[in-house]
C-alpha cells in the first residue's frame, strides 16, 4: 500500500493534534476575552481563511507575537506564524501614524539623536505624554525610552583601528535600541569580547530588524529592510568571513527565523551564523577562554528569559553566563511573559491587557528583592522597571561590570 | 403531531425525498416524509459534494448534461446559503488524448454549457494547486454544494409549509386496498413504536432502498449499486473544482468543499447485501491518492481526514460491469401504469444536481393522481435561509463586527443566522475546528429533528473537522442529553458516534490522522473516563 510519507503544510498547521496547549500558554487569552487564543486564530481559523480571506477575524491583532504557543507546542507547529502571516494577508486594518511613528524605531532615533535632551525631557513631561494619548493612542502610562546624544554606531567607526588589533573578529547587528537610545549596552559588549581577545566590527548599514514593522502591518518596509540587511549579512559571513553577534533576543529571531517564514526572504546563506552574544561567550569560555573577573564583585541577580529568547531555545546561555561570575547570587525566574511585546503595550488599547500579563512575573521580581534583574530584550528591560521599579540590566552589562577593566 | 392521514406520503429523506416534500407541500398538499434513518444518509451526503455544470456527462449522456447545467443555474438563485460559486477546470494532462478537449468543448457547448479554453498558464494562475504539467484547460460553471444542508432547507420549508417529517423510522410493509397502496405500517428504529399512516399516493424516494421499497410493495426494479468511494482532506487546497477532461473514470474529480476537499471517485459494483455496510478497501486508497495527486500534486503530502464511500442509486437493463456508462437521467415509474399498482410512484436514478427536477416529476404524477392543478414554483422560490445571496452580506446586517464563528454561521444558515442567540453563553464554541457555537447547535436541535449526534453532523458540520469529533462531540452530547432529558442515550450515542468517525479514519489511519485518532482516544478513556 502506498501512503503519505509526509504531511506538508504551511506553517505544519495540519500536524495540530487540537491539543490546546498553545492556549494554555497564551498570555494574551488569559487576560483579553476579545482574543479567540492561539489553536482558534491559527491552525483552526486558518482553514477557515483559506476557505475564504472573509472568515480573517480583526481580533488577530491582540496576538502579541511572543511564540510561547509555538515553544509549547508538541506537534511542530508554527501558531504565532500563522496568525502573523494571516495578519499580513488578510489584515485590512491601515497603520494609523501611531503605528507608524512607533515601528519607525530607526527614523525616530536618527531625528531624535541630535536633540536627545530636548526629546527625553518632553517624553518625561506629563502634558507631553497627555497629548500623546490623545493625538495618538499611546498610553499616557507608559514610560518612553531615553535617547542617547550620541549613537552607538559613530562611537565604534572611531574604535575601529584599535578593534582591527585584535586577533579573532566578529561583527556585531547592534540594533535600534543600542545605536540610539543604550549605546552603553554595546560599549559593554566590546569591553567583554576584548577581554577575550575578540574585535568587534560593524555591519556595511545595518537597517532595523522590521520586527515592529512586521507586526504594526506595514511588512513592505520591514521586507525591503530584510532584504537589505541579508546582503549586508552575507557581506560580513561570506566577504569579511565573520560570525554575526547581536544582543537583542527579538532582533536575533527576526533576522534568522521570521525573515524566511513572514517575509519571504531567505537568509540561509547567513542564518547559522547569527547569535546572540551570551551564546558566542559561554562558547569560548567552554572551550578554555579566560576572563579576569573583579574579585570583591558582588550581585544578587534575578534571570528574566525574554519569549524570544525561549524560543530560540538560548536563554540557558544567558543563564549559565550569569551564573560564572563569582560573586553573582543568581535566581532564575518562573518563564512567563512581561507583556510589551514591543510596541504592543504602548498602544492604549493593550495598556491594560500588557498590565495585566505581566502581574505574576512582576509580584516574583518583588518577593526576590534582586539588586537587578537581568534580561536580553530592551522593551522587557522598560516594562519591568516601569512597572516593579527595579533596574533591568542586560547580562552582557553584568558581566562587564564583573570584569577587571 | 397526531395525525395518520396525509395527501401523500414520502418515503425516503434524501434530497430527492425531501425536494419532493417541499414541492408536494408548496403544491397545497398534506406531506408525510418517513425515512429509515436520518436526512441525506444514502447517495445524498456520500459524494463530492459537486454543483456540476453538467460538462463531466456532455459527451456521454448529453440529456443529464443539459439538465444539469439547468438545474446548476436554478440553484445559484433558490439555495445560496448551500452552494459555492466556485467555478471548475477540466485539465488535460500529458498523459491523457490532446484531442478529447475538442470533442469535450463541442459536446459541452451543445448541451448549453459556458465552456471557456483557457491558457494552462492562465490555469495556473486561476488555480495554483492545480498540476502545473498540464497541456490544457477548459473553465466551466461547476460549483461546490452541501448537500446536508440543501437536504435540511428542504425539509424545514416542507415543514413550514405542514409538512410532517418521521426520520429513524422504518417503513415495514404497505396497506393494501384491492389493487392500490393506501399506507404504510411503520417502526420507529429509536423507541419501536409501530404506526401506521395513510394516503392515496405513496412515492418511493428511497435511492438505492428503493428496490427494497418496491419488493415490498410487490415490484420489481432493476437496480445498479454502484459503488463510489472517495477522500477528504484535511484543508482546502483548491479554490476551483479541478476535473479532467477525458471520459469519465476514477478519481478524476478534486471539489473543495466548506473547510476541506475531496477526491473521488472509484465504481465498482457491489451486491444488494453490502448496502448498508460499505467499506473502503486500502486498494481504492491508493488509486485515490495516486490519481489525485495528478490534479493536485500537493494533495500528495495532504493530510487525509477520512475516507468514505456512497451507494449509486442507477437503474440499469443492461449488464455493464462498471456502471460509469449507464445514464445519471431520471426515472419517474408510474406503477399503476407499469405494474398495475395504483397510489405508487417511484422516483429514481438522478443526481444530487437535479434533485429538484426530480421531485417536480414526481410531485406532477402525484397532483395529476390526486386530480390537483397547480403549477410548479420550486425553481423560483429561494429555500429558508437562501433570501440573500451571499453570506458575507448577511453576516454584515447581523451583526455589527461578527466573529469568525458568527462569519461561519452566517455562511451555513444564510439569513436564518438572525436567529441565533448572541449571547455570551450562546456565542460560546462547542466545535472549534468549524466554528459552530452554542446558539447554532441548539438552532439544529429546535428545528431540524435531531435526535443523535450524527444527525447533529450533518445539519451543523459538528465532528467534521481536523479534530474528528475528540472535542466537540462530548460537548455536543452534553447538549442532546439535556434537550432529551436521557444522559444514558446520549452516552451510547456518544460512543456510537466516535465509532462511526474511526470508522472513516480507519482506511487513512497513518501519519496525523492516527495521532489525531489516539490523542482523542487517550481524551476519552483516561481524562473523561468514557
Amino acid at each position: 500500500m502506498k501512503f503519505q510519507a509526509y504531511t506538508v503544510s504551511k506553517y505544519n498547521f495540519d500536524e495540530c493534534m487540537k491539543c490546546t496547549v498553545c492556549s494554555v500558554y497564551c498570555p494574551v487569552l488569559q487576560v483579553n476575552p476579545l482574543y479567540p487564543g492561539p489553536k482558534q486564530a491559527g491552525p483552526d481559523g486558518e482553514r477557515l481563511r483559506l476557505k475564504d480571506p472573509y472568515f480573517f477575524n480583526y481580533a488577530l491583532k491582540y496576538c502579541l507575537n511572543c511564540k510561547r504557543c509555538e515553544v509549547a507546542c508538541p506537534s511542530g507547529v508554527d501558531v504565532a506564524g500563522l496568525i502573523q502571516a494571516a495578519r499580513i494577508k488578510y489584515g485590512q486594518d491601515r497603520p494609523t501614524l501611531r503605528d507608524r511613528l512607533l515601528a519607525s524605531t530607526d527614523l525616530m532615533g536618527t531625528l531624535a539623536r541630535p536633540v536627545a535632551h530636548v526629546v527625553n525631557g518632553l517624553t518625561g513631561l506629563r502634558v507631553t505624554r497627555a497629548a500623546m494619548e490623545a493625538a495618538l493612542q499611546i498610553d499616557h502610562r507608559r514610560v518612553f525610552p531615553k535617547y542617547s546624544g550620541r549613537s552607538f554606531e559613530s562611537w565604534l567607526r572611531r574604535q575601529a583601528h584599535a578593534q582591527a588589533a585584535y586577533k579573532d573578529q566578529v561583527a556585531y547587528f547592534h540594533g535600534c535600541y543600542v545605536n540610539y537610545n543604550y549605546p552603553q549596552l554595546g560599549k559593554d559588549l566590546v569591553k567583554v569580547l576584548n577581554a577575550l581577545g575578540v574585535g568587534v566590527q560593524l555591519l556595511d548599514k545595518e537597517k532595523c530588524c522590521g520586527i515592529a514593522y512586521i507586526t504594526n502591518g506595514m511588512s513592505d518596509i520591514a521586507r525591503k529592510n530584510a532584504r537589505h540587511n541579508v546582503s549586508v549579512l552575507e557581506e560580513a559571513v561570506h566577504g569579511r568571513g565573520l560570525k554575526v553577534l547581536t544582543t537583542s533576543s527579538t532582533c536575533s529571531l527576526t533576522l534568522r527565523d521570521e525573515y524566511p517564514a513572514l517575509l519571504g526572504v531567505d537568509n540561509t546563506g547567513v542564518r547559522a551564523s547569527i547569535l546572540i552574544a551570551s551564546r558566542y561567550i559561554y562558547e569560548r569560555l567552554e572551550a578554555g577562554a579566560q576572563l579576569r573577573f573583579k574579585p570583591g564583585f558582588r550581585k544578587r541577580v534575578a534571570y528574566h528569559t525574554p519569549c524570544h529568547m525561549e524560543k530560540l531555545g538560548w536563554g540557558v546561555f544567558s543563564e549559565r553566563l550569569l551564573r560564572r561570575i563569582p560573586g553573582v547570587e543568581f535566581t532564575l525566574l518562573d518563564s512567563a511573559c512581561c507583556g510589551i511585546a514591543g510596541t504592543y503595550g504602548f498602544k492604549s488599547e493593550n495598556y491594560e491587557a500588557s498590565q495585566a500579563i505581566g502581574v505574576p512575573l512582576f509580584e516574583q521580581i518583588r518577593a526576590v528583592d534582586p539588586e537587578v534583574v537581568a534580561c536580553d530584550c530592551e522593551t522587557c528591560k522598560w516594562q519591568i522597571e516601569m512597572s516593579t521599579g527595579y533596574s533591568v540590566e542586560h547580562p552582557i552589562s553584568i558581566l562587564a561590570q564583573a570584569i577587571e577593566d | 403531531m397526531d395525525a395518520r392521514e396525509f395527501d401523500v406520503i414520502i418515503i425516503g429523506g434524501g434530497i430527492t425525498g425531501a425536494g419532493t416534500q417541499r414541492d408536494c407541500a408548496m403544491r397545497g398538499l398534506r406531506t408525510l416524509l418517513i425515512e429509515r434513518s436520518d436526512i441525506a444518509t444514502g447517495a445524498t451526503g456520500r459524494n463530492h459534494g459537486m454543483l456540476h455544470s453538467g460538462a463531466r456527462y456532455a459527451v456521454s449522456d448529453p440529456e443529464s448534461a443539459a439538465e444539469c447545467i439547468r438545474e446548476n443555474r436554478i440553484l445559484r438563485q433558490i439555495a445560496a446559503h448551500c452552494i459555492e460559486e466556485t467555478d471548475g477546470l477540466f485539465v488535460t494532462l500529458p498523459e491523457d488524448d490532446p484531442h478529447y478537449q475538442a470533442t469535450f468543448v463541442d459536446a459541452c457547448r451543445r448541451a448549453g454549457i459556458r465552456a471557456e479554453v483557457i491558457d494552462p498558464a492562465q490555469a495556473r494562475r486561476l488555480e495554483p494547486s492545480v498540476n502545473p504539467a498540464l497541456t490544457g484547460a477548459v473553465r466551466v460553471p461547476d460549483g461546490a454544494v452541501d448537500p446536508f444542508r440543501l437536504c435540511a432547507a428542504n425539509m424545514l420549508d416542507a415543514k413550514i409549509r405542514g409538512g410532517q417529517v418521521r426520520l429513524h423510522v422504518d417503513v415495514t410493509g404497505f396497506i393494501r386496498e384491492g389493487d392500490a397502496l393506501v399506507g404504510v405500517h411503520t417502526r420507529n428504529r429509536l423507541t419501536g413504536e409501530k404506526v401506521d399512516y395513510f394516503a392515496p399516493v405513496i412515492v418511493n424516494a428511497a435511492g438505492i432502498w428503493g428496490h427494497g421499497i418496491a419488493a415490498l410493495a410487490g415490484v420489481d426494479i432493476k437496480m445498479y449499486p454502484a459503488k463510489g468511494a472517495l477522500l477528504i482532506f484535511a484543508h482546502r487546497v483548491n479554490q476551483m473544482v479541478i476535473n479532467r477532461c477525458r471520459m469519465p473514470s476514477n478519481a478524476d474529480i478534486l471539489a473543495p468543499g466548506d473547510t476541506v476537499c475531496i477526491v473521488g471517485t472509484t465504481s465498482t459494483r457491489i451486491p444488494y447485501k453490502n448496502l448498508f455496510n460499505v467499506a473502503v478497501t486500502p486498494e481504492e486508497v491508493d488509486l485515490l491518492i495516486t490519481e489525485g495527486a495528478k490534479l493536485a500534486p500537493s494533495l500528495a503530502s495532504t493530510r487525509i481526514l477520512r475516507a468514505f464511500a456512497g451507494v449509486r442509486p442507477l437503474v440499469s437493463a443492461d449488464d455493464d460491469p462498471t456502471g460509469r456508462s449507464i445514464s445519471r437521467g431520471i426515472v419517474c415509474l408510474d406503477h399503476e401504469e407499469r405494474d398495475g399498482l395504483k397510489g405508487f410512484i417511484t422516483i429514481t436514478g438522478g443526481k444530487l444536481m437535479t434533485y429538484r427536477l426530480m421531485a417536480e416529476r414526481a410531485t406532477d404524477l402525484v397532483c395529476r393522481k390526486l386530480g390537483v392543478d397547480k403549477p410548479c414554483t420550486t425553481a423560483t422560490t429561494p429555500l429558508p435561509g437562501s433570501e440573500e445571496r451571499s453570506y458575507e452580506a448577511v453576516a454584515q446586517r447581523i451583526w455589527e463586527a461578527p466573529s469568525t464563528a458568527q462569519k461561519a454561521a452566517a455562511s451555513r444558515l444564510g439569513t436564518d443566522a438572525a436567529r441565533l442567540r448572541d449571547d455570551r453563553a450562546g456565542t460560546a464554541l462547542v466545535c472549534e475546528c468549524e466554528e459552530v457555537s452554542v446558539s447554532e447547535i441548539d438552532n439544529a436541535i429546535e428545528r431540524l429533528d435531531v435526535s443523535t449526534l450524527t444527525d447533529l453532523r450533518r445539519r451543523t458540520r459538528v465532528g467534521m473537522g481536523t479534530c474528528q469529533g475528540g472535542f466537540c462531540a462530548c460537548r455536543a452530547a452534553g447538549m442532546l442529553a439535556r434537550a432529551h432529558g436521557d444522559t444514558d442515550k446520549a452516552r451510547k450515542d456518544l460512543r456510537n458516534f466516535m465509532t462511526e468517525r474511526w470508522k472513516g479514519n480507519f482506511p487513512i489511519g497513518w501519519g496525523d490522522t492516527l495521532r489525531e485518532a489516539e490523542y482523542t482516544q487517550w481524551v476519552y478513556k483516561h481524562v473523561l473516563g468514557l
